[in-house]
């Protein structure tokens, strides 16, 4: 009983984690903030991932985990390239004034 | 030594394309002998297959070139197949190929586009090889259409006069018409057999569906109608007498016009798989076709609108062949028929040539004394195509009436009676050109001046018709090819006309067609089997279904006696209006005749009135249906996506509330549907 009620406590956690990523993500305009936003989200969801291997004592709960943080450190790469290149060209910028694709 | 196969087409193919890159360079005279050796060749090597194609078992010999559209299941080669039946046309289509290249060369001698002429002609004899040649629908579609194109290029070949431009369009669009039934047929039998080869769906077709085999054969047989000049699309052919009058003999008469014959002779078996109406069908069509063409042809006045309303009569004879189950019958008729009017053409040509250009029968007469071997040949072909024995002509249209009467009393007394009319007609051209009083020179001053009355009225009649056609922006070809000799022949006035005999290339193919016009019957006696040569050559493609007459003696000789009673009445008659005149040919030559029974001019006022208004009706409905049925698609997107666009609002945060909404959204499905 204790280990699943500290289980449900993680899963609580990571879904509070996951749901500040999501609202950061959707009220901030600073793509920087933006990214760590995503970053957050991203880590409870890893977190979700090994809650779930342990309950399950199934390992490959952990090895999805690896996978998410070779694609975040790929994600961040290209993100933060993406954030350093907007602001030279446009200092300042948020992602609001970045709309020249809107239809 | 039937292995040469390819050779025959591949010759005029080789003239045709040195001819098209240098022929300017090559020129008059050296184009046409190029031209002349390369059918000629042709024909020597068409000799030798022939004397090969004996030891060939059942004298069929198939040669592949090469896969031409190998597509899935659809499977077309470039193959040849020559049996008796491809082996005879080829021989013929060949023979007199070349002699009437030889005869243009004299013809168009100085001409400003002579090695173009050539080029034509060549193109035009690859193209007629290829298709009585080809072992499937589709190579034969190929020289179908072949011999269409060439006999667009070459009946405008003088395109500088209107008219001349004007007939071509309309041999065009006519044959069309036609075309379409050939395709749909194509489409037909690969639908059903799945195969376009002879050999290989021919041999099936007694199994099929009745109304399968109605339906390839009758759309076969609109092609047919289209390219061979009968009721309703034989309008086409008398004004394609405006080309050269060689083109006349050799596409006009000869070749091109039986493609549709050999095309049912070689698809018999479809015919005797249909329904028993069809060949009814195809019998009266010829029989009508043959007596309309002959009516109109006893009142024309241009020497060589008659020999192009008797070729569509004689045609007309063909398909009653074919209908009543003569298949032998017309393919006899059809080479005896190629000779003969070949060489009548040639000789008409060969008058026109002598009399410079003028082509009204009413100003000749009296020419057999100026010009001796065109008179000579002309009255060979006259007796032939007039049915006087022993003359071929005789021999094949005896042999046709023979399987009409065995189809129905009927249709053999249309077919005497149109025998009647040819010997008539053809009899009246010949006493009008060769025999009489010369109405041309001095001579024929006072004739003149009688007969301008006549003239005038046929002029204003004509001019009317160029007036009506044109508010009906419809050319009526008829009318202004009938005006032209008229105007032709008032511009360089009678006086100084001095007939002359044509040169020797003109003169020789004429001796020899005579000849051969002549000596024709030989193929195919009637008298017992051993003297039925083409009947018997031709037993392995169309025996099956060919109709055995089994006549007793008795029986063939009150036919022959008949016959000729017919031939010799015509003749008679022709004689005692033309020659004695004891009638007034005014009452013989009705306008009704010679206005064509006006079928010209009724298509020119439906096409320039109600058709008009009909296919304006098309059109609109084309703009607004059809285009608008388009143009429509094309606004709803352009509307729908002007509203959609405004969703890509190019706020990043705002689409990712909409994928949160929307992974929202379908958890809550998944959750809410999905029982655990």
């Amino acid at each position: 009983m204790d280990t699943s009620n500290l289980d449900i406590a993680y899963l609580a956690l990571s879904a509070i984690l996951f749901g500040l990523g999501g609202f950061g993500l959707l009220v901030r305009r600073n793509p920087l903030v933006m990214i760590m936003c995503v970053e957050l989200m991203l880590n409870a969801v890893n977190l979700t991932f090994v809650t779930f291997g342990r309950m399950l004592d199934d390992i490959s709960g952990q090895v999805i985990v690896f996978f998410v943080l070779v694609v975040a450190a790929a994600e961040v790469v290209v993100g933060l390239g993406l954030v350093v290149a907007m602001a030279r060209r446009r200092p300042g910028a948020t992602a609001d004034d970045l709309r020249l694709l809107r239809g | 030594m039937v292995e040469l196969l390819w050779l025959i087409p591949a010759l005029p193919l080789a003239g045709f394309v040195v001819l098209l890159f240098f022929g300017k360079r090559i020129g008059e005279p050296l184009a046409g002998w190029l031209g002349t050796a390369m059918v000629a060749l042709s024909f020597l090597v068409s000799i030798v297959v022939f004397i090969g194609l004996w030891d060939q078992p059942e004298h069929t010999y198939d040669l592949k070139l090469f896969s031409w559209i190998p597509a899935g299941s659809f499977h077309v080669d470039l193959a040849f197949l020559l049996d008796p039946l491809s082996m005879t046309m080829v021989l013929f289509i060949t023979g007199i190929a070349a002699l009437i290249h030889l005869y243009s060369i004299g013809y168009m001698h100085g001409d400003s586009r002579f090695p173009r002429f050539f080029t034509y002609l060549n193109l035009f004899v690859l193209s007629m090889l290829l298709l009585v040649l080809g072992d499937n629908l589709v190579v034969t579609f190929l020289g179908w259409e072949g011999v269409g194109a060439c006999s667009y290029f070459l009946i405008s070949f003088w395109f500088e006069k209107d008219a001349n431009a004007t007939a071509g369009k309309k041999a065009f669009i006519t044959n069309r018409v036609g075309d379409w039934g050939f395709m749909v047929g194509t489409f037909v039998v690969f639908f059903t057999f799945g195969t376009v080869k002879y050999s290989e769906f021919l041999p099936l077709s007694p199994g099929l569906a009745q109304s399968t085999a109605t339906l390839i054969a009758v759309m076969l047989f609109i092609g047919a109608i289209g390219k061979s000049a009968q009721i309703p699309l034989f309008i086409w052919l008398p004004d394609a007498m405006a080309g050269p009058t060689p083109v006349s003999a050799l596409i006009h008469a000869a070749t091109m016009v039986t493609a549709g014959v050999y095309l049912l002779v070689r698809v018999n078996p479809i015919l005797a798989a249909s329904f028993s109406w069809l060949p009814w069908l195809i019998a009266i069509v010829g029989a009508l076709t043959a007596l309309l063409a002959a009516s109109i042809a006893i009142a024309q006045t241009d020497i060589k609108k008659v020999l192009a309303y008797s070729t569509v009569s004689q045609l007309g004879y063909m398909f009653l062949a074919v209908g009543s189950g003569g298949y032998s019958a017309a393919i006899f008729h059809m080479v005896t028929h190629a000779f003969f009017k070949a060489c009548l053409f040639l000789g008409s040509g060969s008058v026109i040539h002598g009399m410079h250009e003028e082509q009204d029968m009413r100003r000749m007469g009296a020419l057999r004394k100026l010009m001796p071997i065109t008179a000579g040949t002309f009255i060979v072909g006259w007796l032939s195509i007039a049915g006087v024995p022993p003359f071929s002509g005789f021999w094949s249209k005896d042999d046709i009436l023979s399987y009409a009467l065995h189809k129905s009393p009927v249709l053999y007394a249309i077919g005497l009676f149109t025998a009647l009319l040819t010997a008539f007609y053809m009899s009246r051209q010949v006493f009008l050109v060769f025999f009489g009083k010369a109405r041309w020179g001095e001579s024929g001053d006072a004739e003149l001046a009688a007969m301008e009355a006549h003239t005038a009225a046929h002029d204003a009649d004509a001019t009317t018709d160029d007036a009506r056609s044109d508010d009906l922006g419809e050319a009526t070809v008829a009318a202004a090819a009938d005006a032209g000799p008229v105007a032709v022949a008032t511009e360089h006035h009678a006086h100084d006309v001095h007939p002359h005999e044509s040169p020797w290339t003109m003169t020789i193919p004429l001796v020899v067609l005579a000849v051969l016009s002549a000596l024709g019957g030989l193929l195919n006696l009637p008298f017992n089997e051993n003297t039925e040569l083409l009947n018997k050559w031709l037993e392995p493609v169309v025996g099956a279904n060919q109709v055995h007459l089994g006549l007793s003696g008795a029986q063939l000789t009150v036919e022959l006696v008949v016959s000729t009673i017919i031939a010799l009445l015509g003749i008679a008659i022709a004689y005692g209006v033309y020659l004695q005149r004891r009638v007034d040919p005014e009452r013989i030559e009705l306008p009704l005749f010679a206005n064509g029974w006006y079928i010209d001019h009724g298509i020119s006022v439906f096409a320039g009135g109600p058709g008009r208004r009909l296919f304006e009706l098309v059109a609109t409905f084309d703009r607004v249906v059809i285009d608008g049925a388009v143009n429509g698609v094309g606004r709803l997107t352009r509307g729908g996506a002007t509203r959609l666009r405004t969703v890509q609002n190019g706020y990043v945060r705002w689409y990712a509330l909409m994928v949160g909404l929307g992974a929202v959204l379908i958890i809550a499905f998944v959750l809410t549907q999905v029982t655990f």
